[in-house]
């Protein structure tokens, strides 16, 4: 088999959907049925999830580290809110359309900085641009609502039939439709020839030039990307929500979604949705223990897993799911984490 | 005419302060090529232990701030040892995390023992209030910080590029292995560099408690201005970071007095159109190898 047919043969397999994978969302879908008293900490997740799939774009697929991925969820947190409260666009699923373009739009600008430069830079500038975006937010605070946020936003029904109800059951669904739907757009961008280059230049820029792939409109493509979703997840929180304050552009909120990303995984789209889930739970676990100091017992896990390593971890986590397999369907169907980030 | 030398004097002040915190940064960041967010930690330490100190235990000030500085050395070297050491070699996103959650960690441990809210160091008399020079009022505390920060400085430089430490901590930094052929024991190397750069940000963390506010929030809100400094500065020499605190300093300052609606907005916009300009900062050569 020569060279470049094995590739294609190995990338055509792994986009394939596999028996794990529709197993998964019936078990999302199922969770919406069988707990109907917590829709509103499963929309939570949700919406993290998706806003985990956004960065895991950038950082997974085309090594972009950023500190700053909360500016595209705010930009989009309020221009959902400010779309629905100024009645411009009532309808939510045009609201969310439209913020995740504006979203887009800060994407593809700022994306130009973001390319140039190396690790350390990128850090900065994005985080450089998440506080910029904090500050404005405070600044302009007539249009913004400053600290106090907006307030008193009303969402219509969606497609002018299916109204919000107060349980989150509506909202539950509604983000999981929106979760999925980008999901399969984002499944189908990086098993795609274009989805390989990412990969091609995360692994070696100067070689993935060299074979003629235009490594920085690729970059400016995924950033743009998943700025888009950013502001998707960010509009969301919004519409789900019903407000939108300063705390959507906080660093702790980039830093957050780095530890969702590192507890899943990075690099096979899946990471950002476990490890929403786990991280969650975590947080509710030692919020219930020590409501005001959670934030230590979170700080400790990001160290842990650092110390051990993020390999050695999720070789650990897949052991048992791996061993079953192995009996079941034999060796081949393993599931085997992407190598890792960076 | 008055007001902007005074403003000016407040400024450089603050940039001076700024640079004590940073330059223990600028040596992990740029010397060792280490991302440590986690610097404020130690800056917060320092701060809280001359707090307690003066405050608590009725130690002079001038004989608390050496222990500022010895406490957060210690406190340095420890984590070096345990924790730092096994980092090097990975890639900044794992030292970033690792740093992040080193920060969460610190920021609720202090907000445990010490509570939320902002604490003050009793300060001796003679550092009380203001005198006017020329017409110009200089406050006693800012001039102290100068002079210290000051003297500190043309220290560091002259440790850096005269010593023998100073010669083995350059050479281990650029090719580790070359120099540990040498005889040079590159770990240890570390370690004190490590150990005197938290000991530093433990310093000004002592000495900015009047000025920046001490709270167990304030790893995270001066991280940006640390890193500002360093990534502007550049990390190839002292005076790089120097500058750009001074710099950062004045900026701020003067921003905060003329144009106060804008709030930190002119430092990040500055921060931004400097890093697209020069991405390897304003007077480095490499910032990141």
């Amino acid at each position: 088999m020569s060279a470049a047919s094995d590739v294609g043969y190995h990338a055509q397999r792994h986009a394939r959907w596999h028996y794990g994978e529709i197993a998964f969302w019936v078990i999302v879908l199922a969770c919406g049925f069988l707990f109907p008293s917590r829709y509103l900490i499963m929309t939570d997740i949700v919406r993290l999830a998706l806003f985990a799939m956004s960065l895991d774009l950038i950082l997974g697929y085309a090594g972009i580290v950023s500190l700053g991925h909360a500016a595209f969820f705010g930009v989009g947190a309020y221009a959902a809110g400010l779309l629905s409260l100024h009645g411009i666009i009532t309808e939510p699923v045009l609201a969310l359309i439209a913020a995740g373009l504006a979203a887009m739009v800060l994407g593809f600008a700022t994306s130009f900085l973001v390319i140039r430069g190396v690790d350390l830079t990128r850090l900065m500038v994005t985080l450089g641009i998440a506080l910029l975006l904090e500050a404005l937010a405070e600044r302009f605070s007539n249009i913004t609502g400053g600290t106090d946020g907006l307030q008193g936003i009303e969402m219509q029904p969606i497609f002018g039939t299916l109204a919000f109800d107060m349980f989150g059951k509506t909202g539950f669904f509604y983000s999981v439709a929106v979760l999925f739907l980008l999901f399969l757009l984002a499944r189908r961008v990086v098993h795609s020839p274009f989805g390989l280059s990412l990969r091609a230049i995360k692994n070696n820029p100067l070689r993935a030039a060299a074979i003629g792939i235009p490594v920085n409109r690729r970059l400016i493509a995924i950033y743009t990307l998943a700025a888009f979703y950013a502001g998707i997840a960010g509009a969301l929180f919004t519409q789900t929500t019903a407000i939108a304050s300063l705390d959507v552009f906080s660093f702790e909120r980039s830093a957050d979604l780095m530890l969702v990303l590192v507890i899943g995984g990075t690099g096979y789209l899946y990471g950002g949705l476990i490890g929403a889930v786990v991280f969650r739970m975590l947080q509710e676990l030692f919020s219930t223990i020590t409501p005001q100091y959670w934030q230590f017992w979170i700080g400790l896990v990001l160290v842990v897993i650092v110390l051990l390593g993020r390999e050695r971890l999720h070789r650990w986590v897949l052991f048992v799911p791996n061993l079953i397999i192995k009996q079941v369907a034999g060796r081949k169907a393993v599931i085997a984490v992407p190598e890792s980030d960076a | 005419m008055t007001s902007i030398l005074t403003n000016l004097f407040d400024g450089v002040a603050y940039g001076m302060l700024l640079f004590v915190l940073a330059c223990g940064l600028a040596v992990t960041l740029g010397l060792m090529n280490f991302v440590n967010l986690a610097h404020g930690a130690f800056a917060m330490a320092g701060g809280y232990v001359c707090m307690l100190l003066v405050n608590k235990s009725g130690w002079p000030f001038f004989a608390a701030l050496p222990l500022a500085f010895v406490s957060a050395a210690v406190i340095g070297v420890l984590l070096e040892r345990t924790l730092y050491r096994h980092l090097y070699t990975r890639s900044h996103l794992d030292q970033v995390l690792f740093s992040i959650g080193l920060t969460f960690m610190s920021v609720a441990a202090v907000d445990y023992f010490m509570g939320s809210s902002r604490v003050f160091i009793n300060l001796p008399d003679a550092l009380q209030g203001q005198f006017d020079f020329f017409g110009v009022g200089i406050g006693r505390y800012r001039l102290m910080i100068i002079v210290i920060c000051g003297l500190l400085t043309v220290a560091l430089q002259l440790i850096l590029a005269k010593t023998r430490f100073g010669s083995r901590l350059r050479a281990a930094v650029d090719d580790p292995r070359a120099a540990s052929g040498l005889g040079i024991n590159v770990p240890q190397v570390f370690a004190f560099t490590f150990a005197f750069g938290c000991g530093l940000a433990g310093l000004g963390g002592a000495l900015s408690a009047e000025i920046l506010g001490l709270d167990p929030y304030f790893p995270l809100k001066f991280m940006i201005y640390f890193l500002i400094v360093v990534t502007v500065g550049g990390s190839s020499s002292i005076t790089g970071p120097f500058l750009a605190s001074l710099l950062l300093g004045i900026g701020d300052v003067a921003g905060k007095y003329y144009v106060p609606k804008m709030g930190p907005f002119v430092i990040y916009t500055m921060m931004i159109v400097i890093l697209i300009w020069r991405p390897n900062g304003l007077f480095g050569r490499t910032a990141a190898r």
